[in-house]
């Protein structure tokens, strides 16, 4: 579905008639990302980040598949074949460190556009599916993360792959069970570091298909915009193709920018030394911390030291590390307000910096050692996630008193532009 | 062409032959799918290979008292404790009921050999190997093992006292073969 002034697909050329009947994915990509699909006039550039999560979602496959064609996925050489990529290969250090930042680099593409979706309520009516398949590649690409950090086989590999997969020891019962059926084993072996690479090279490929999914769902109702307003008329929209085609561009040009000051100039800052140590099932590295991207959840693992009610610890731990994302998929129904974005909402505003504060403090207990004042702070943090969404969304959703809003897309523009202009001419 | 009449002929219930037909196939459909998930899920258990590495034998005649050494069992490290007296009277000093996870030390080990505390070196929250084997390593705040992933205490008997673990370190099954000698598994 696309509004009813977007332009029509006409091809002129014979051969591209000829294709339209057989087969129309010109059709297709022309009403998609072409001239043929209008988008409201005002996005700024945190538009930018789900096309910058495209991009670097094709970095890690293109590298990935063809590091897949110099590494080895059996333990007993694993390690000394990516240090054959690392030294032996040619431009070998150059694609594999590549694929290690380009996955810190997704990740970092994708919060932003999660906090983007946040602020601006991208995930309200109409579009939750929207956000729902967001909330899917999220969790796939946290899947894929793990046990592509595995595939080296040092001794966070090692360690990573024994805690992850102990957290399903954690479930009554069936839990040993389901952790041996995990790893093929007693603890991460040939069997675990085989299926880990097998479906580390599959499920790049589902997030590509449920990528697909979320645009599909997107392009039904047409992109959000930062006021929240829908469009109304023609007016309000430009078409993607060449605006935001070379917007994104320009986007696409900065994040390649710091990606590769990242890849050249500091390419381990984000991992952690103790990977390039072989691994060794009889030693536990003296401070284990996951990828920086799953610090804020790990803390909330960590939060749970205690018994309480008739559920231990542990279980408490891993109940809450998986509630703490579940809870996104409830997010459109938790937040009951109509107004969508942020700028309109001042009580809610309030609250969302405070939860980025707050994931960015979990983020910081996750890395500590489980000591104080470390345990305490991810109490606390732990607690105001939950509350956030369980507690203070639904309330503020109900008492808050929302600002003025403009009443189409156009007029909040021109009423921008009208005191631009006025501030203009009152400085000059 | 079968007319209405001929599919319906000799039916008084309203079941036709071909609904019997319809979900007969669809049921041996759905238990050859099932035959065929069977052994796609199966084959991610442990192998046969993974599992023949079921025991090991332990010389433990160079363990003074007080030490401890490291060693392994199906691949997983095992702590073989040789406890002094004082670390025995200090697990048996304990309450039961301040336990979380409640056993005794003579339930933790072998009549007689109530000495030699033999248990998996794999912490019960997420498998991390705790620290207290080696000389000179953190033995936690009641003086067993402690596990620097996440926090857990364990005592002289390897009980956990104070962290997430749900569960004391876990005794394998093992008997002594000789005066020096262990046979885990």
């Amino acid at each position: 579905m696309s509004f009813p002034w977007a332009k029509p697909y006409e091809p002129q050329h014979p051969l591209m008639k000829w294709m339209d009947e057989k087969l129309p994915i010109p059709r297709l990509v022309y009403n998609a990302t072409g001239p043929g699909y209008p988008v409201p006039r005002n996005l700024n550039y945190f538009w930018n980040f789900g096309v910058l999560a495209g991009a670097a979602l094709m970095i890690q496959i293109i590298t990935g598949i063809v590091l897949a064609m110099h590494y080895a996925a059996n333990a007993g050489v694993a390690f000394n074949s990516v240090e054959h990529i690392m030294r032996d290969v040619n431009a070998g250090w150059f694609i594999r460190y590549a694929h290690m930042n380009g996955a810190s680099m997704f990740f970092i593409v994708v919060y932003l556009h999660i906090f983007r979706g946040l602020y601006y309520g991208s995930y309200k009516a109409p579009r939750e599916m929207v956000w729902l398949l967001g909330v899917v590649i999220f969790l796939l690409m946290m899947a894929t993360a793990f046990m592509g950090y595995v595939l080296p086989w040092g001794q966070m590999s090692f360690w990573g792959a024994q805690v992850i997969t102990g957290f399903f020891s954690a479930i009554p019962v069936v839990g040993e069970p389901v952790r041996e059926w995990l790893l093929g084993g007693f603890v991460p072996d040939n069997a675990t570091l085989n299926r880990f690479f097998s479906l580390h090279y599959l499920l790049p490929f589902v997030i590509l298909g449920v990528i697909i999914l979320h645009i599909w769902a997107l392009h039904i109702p047409g992109s959000s915009n930062p006021t929240g307003i829908e469009v109304k008329d023609e007016q309000d929209t430009v078409p993607f193709h060449p605006y935001y085609t070379a917007k994104d561009g320009f986007g696409v040009g900065v994040f390649l920018l710091v990606f590769v000051a990242l890849t050249f100039f500091s390419p381990n800052t984000l991992g952690h030394a103790d990977n390039y140590i072989p691994a060794n099932s009889l030693s536990t590295p003296a401070h284990i911390v996951p990828e920086w991207y799953f610090l804020p959840f790990y803390a909330i693992l960590k939060a749970f030291t205690f018994n309480f009610l008739w559920i231990d610890a542990k279980l408490w731990g891993v109940i809450a590390m998986f509630a703490s994302i579940a809870l996104l998929f409830f997010l459109p129904w938790l937040d009951s307000s109509p107004i969508k974005s942020s700028n309109y909402r001042p009580l809610y505003r309030i609250f969302f910096w405070i939860l980025v504060f707050d994931v960015l403090l979990l983020g910081l207990c996750g890395m500590q050692p489980a000591e104080q004042p470390w345990v305490i702070l991810s109490q606390l943090g732990a607690i105001y996630y939950f509350a956030h969404f369980l507690v203070i969304l639904p309330i503020v959703s109900r008492i808050e008193r929302p600002l003025p809003m403009p009443n189409s897309i156009t007029e909040a523009v021109l009423a921008k532009h009208a005191t631009d202009a006025s501030s203009a001419s009152a400085t000059a | 062409m079968a007319s209405e009449s001929e599919l319906n002929a000799g039916i008084e219930d309203g079941v036709r032959r071909r609904d019997f037909i319809n979900i007969a196939a669809v049921s041996f459909a759905g238990v050859g799918a099932v035959a065929v998930v069977l052994p796609l899920l199966n084959q991610m258990n442990p192998s046969a290979d993974v599992l023949a590495l079921s025991t090991t034998e332990i010389d433990i005649s160079a363990i003074q008292p007080g030490q401890a050494i490291k060693t392994s069992w199906r691949k997983q490290p095992v702590f073989v404790r040789n406890l002094v007296a004082k670390e025995i009277a200090e697990a048996k000093a304990v309450p039961l009921g301040d336990l979380r996870d409640p056993e005794t030390i003579d339930q933790r080990t072998k009549p007689g050999k109530e000495n030699w505390l033999i248990t998996l070196g794999v912490c019960t929250h997420l498998g991390c190997v705790p620290l207290g084997a080696a000389e000179g390593e953190n033995k936690g705040d009641f003086g067993g093992y402690f596990c620097p992933c996440h926090g857990s205490h364990y005592d002289t008997a390897a009980r956990i006292r104070k962290g997430p673990a749900p569960k004391n370190l876990v005794v394998p099954p093992y008997e002594f073969t000789s005066d020096t000698v262990v046979t885990i598994g």
